[in-house]
């Protein structure tokens, strides 16, 4: 046999370049799973309650149950993902023993470390977490993360805090590309950031790993905004199967991802698409889950 | 040359990279009309089905389906072997490929992420490349007119995991994400001596 090497940065950062363009869709059985995979997912995430229910039931959310895990990768060929509670590496461990093919280390759920992510490194499987500035998405990089989303704001069907995450990730790395070599170490510092990823960004322009957005999405035109904006595919979560026709939304979604830089397709796709979910104004929201994490 | 890059979901940028490097022309196809005036297309890795669903609503499929039955060459990596495999297992139901590579694929026949890994493959004249075998399909069954180009020993043996059909190539792994240039030469210069 010739030697094989399994979860290495290339193998667990390769899995979300395989997801680029694509559509990852927020899953609560298998019917749903289904409907996803036949709309064109790239990916499904399991999860017990969608964010917009979550937000509306309160409590404390938590991991999901095994089961119904077990239950979705049971009835779909593509990747399924499933999150864990901020901090709680049991949970994840969890999550590695039923072989998920991404963790999500969410804000969605309630943390479990108010001072401390996952340490992520020594997990086979590869992890997504959210940001909401180049700092915060450096420091999970560093801590392991082979994938960062956008934060968004979840379960509010209002794309507005996932365009100001997006922004100001694109924003700070201009910064950095601007600067000169003595003015890194200042802004490692005032970013909270490892030096040696922030002169990454500084020679590549990027981050080390895909950038997807999150948070919001429930258009076709959302999912064709953030795209152009510099996300290389999306996390769809309360916005297909809160609205009015979730296989015909599903299904619009994805066409409006994969062919985000053509007007007249995301045109065609959201015409008689019936009502996208409700959503929430988010000035008004009581609990802002994007600043959960830090 | 042009050759062109499926390019409706998975790492298109990848591979749109390792052919400009080799000083070849890559255009994206997302629509029919990008098919004209290719020497070639590749397709990506990426999700088969969620490709597959793209390609019948953008059009693509029956006019690729054409194009590839009229002889154009094509390379497919991981999820492009798939959708160009004569036979998948473990699929969904209604899984469908062009069906011109006379070889069985089985969907994540490695396993699933936990499982994905790196390894040296074997190419003839005892090369080595560099392989990123991610939740990859697995070639189970070659046809009588299938070349195999390389193989790879996953502990039970060496199975094929880079093979041709005439100028149809088809790759379980993913040479796009690494920096070595081998697999996308040996297409290129074998489409530039049909020319």
């Amino acid at each position: 046999m010739v030697q094989e090497k399994i979860a290495t940065a290339q193998v667990k950062r390769g899995l979300a370049d395989m997801l680029r363009g694509g559509v990852i869709m927020d899953v609560v059985n298998p019917e749903q799973a289904k409907i996803a995979e036949d709309a064109g997912a790239v990916a499904v995430m399991a999860l017990e309650r969608v964010p917009s229910d979550i937000r509306r039931d309160g409590g404390v959310a938590r991991m999901s149950d095994p089961q119904m895990i077990r239950e979705i990768q049971a009835s779909v060929t593509i990747p399924v993902m499933a999150k864990a509670r901020i901090g709680h590496f049991a949970e994840a461990q969890i999550l590695q023993a039923l072989d998920v093919d991404y963790i999500d280390e969410s804000e969605v759920l309630t943390p479990a470390d108010e001072a401390n992510h996952i340490d992520k490194w020594p997990f086979t499987v590869p992890f997504v977490c959210g940001a909401t500035n180049l700092g915060e998405a450096l420091r999970r990089i560093a801590e392991g993360a082979c994938l960062i989303r956008s934060k968004g704001e979840a379960g509010t069907g209002n794309i507005v805090e996932a365009v100001r995450h997006l922004r100001m990730i694109r924003q700070q790395i201009a910064q950095i590309q601007a600067a000169d070599a003595g003015e890194i170490y200042a802004m490692a510092k005032n970013l909270a950031a490892p030096l040696d990823l922030v002169r990454e960004i500084a020679a590549t322009g990027k981050l080390p790993v895909p950038l997807f957005c999150a948070g919001g999405i429930s258009t076709p035109a959302d999912a064709s905004l953030v795209m152009q904006m510099g996300a290389e595919a999306v996390f769809v979560g309360s916005g297909i199967f809160k609205s009015s026709d979730p296989e015909l939304m599903a299904k619009a979604i994805v066409e409006a991802t994969a062919h985000f830089n053509n007007a007249e397709i995301v045109a065609k796709v959201s015409t008689g698409l019936g009502a996208a979910m409700k959503g929430f104004e988010t000035s008004t929201l009581e609990q802002r889950f994007a600043e959960r994490g830090w | 040359m042009r050759v062109g890059v499926l390019a409706l979901q998975g790492d298109v940028r990848e591979h749109t990279r390792a052919l400009e490097r080799l000083g070849v022309s890559a255009p994206q196809v997302r629509l029919p009309e990008d098919l004209v005036n290719l020497d070639a297309l590749v397709i990506p890795g990426g999700e088969s089905t969620a490709i597959a669903r793209l390609l019948e609503v953008s059009g693509l499929r029956e006019d690729l389906a054409i194009r590839l039955h009229e002889g154009l060459p094509a390379f497919g990596t991981c999820a492009g072997l798939i959708l160009l495999a004569e036979q998948i297992l473990d699929g969904r139901s209604d899984q469908w490929s062009f069906a011109c590579l006379d070889v069985t694929v089985r969907r994540n026949g490695y396993g699933r992420q936990t499982a994905s890994f790196e390894a040296m493959v074997q190419l003839h004249d005892s090369v080595v490349v560099p392989g990123v075998f991610i939740r990859a399909p697995r070639i189970t069954k070659v046809g009588a007119d299938v070349e195999v180009l390389a193989t790879h020993d996953h502990g039970d043996g060496p199975h094929a995991v880079l093979v041709k059909q005439g100028m149809v190539w088809g790759c379980s792994f993913h040479p796009e994400l690494t920096e070595d240039l081998t697999i996308h030469r040996m297409f290129v210069e074998s489409v530039e001596a049909l020319r």
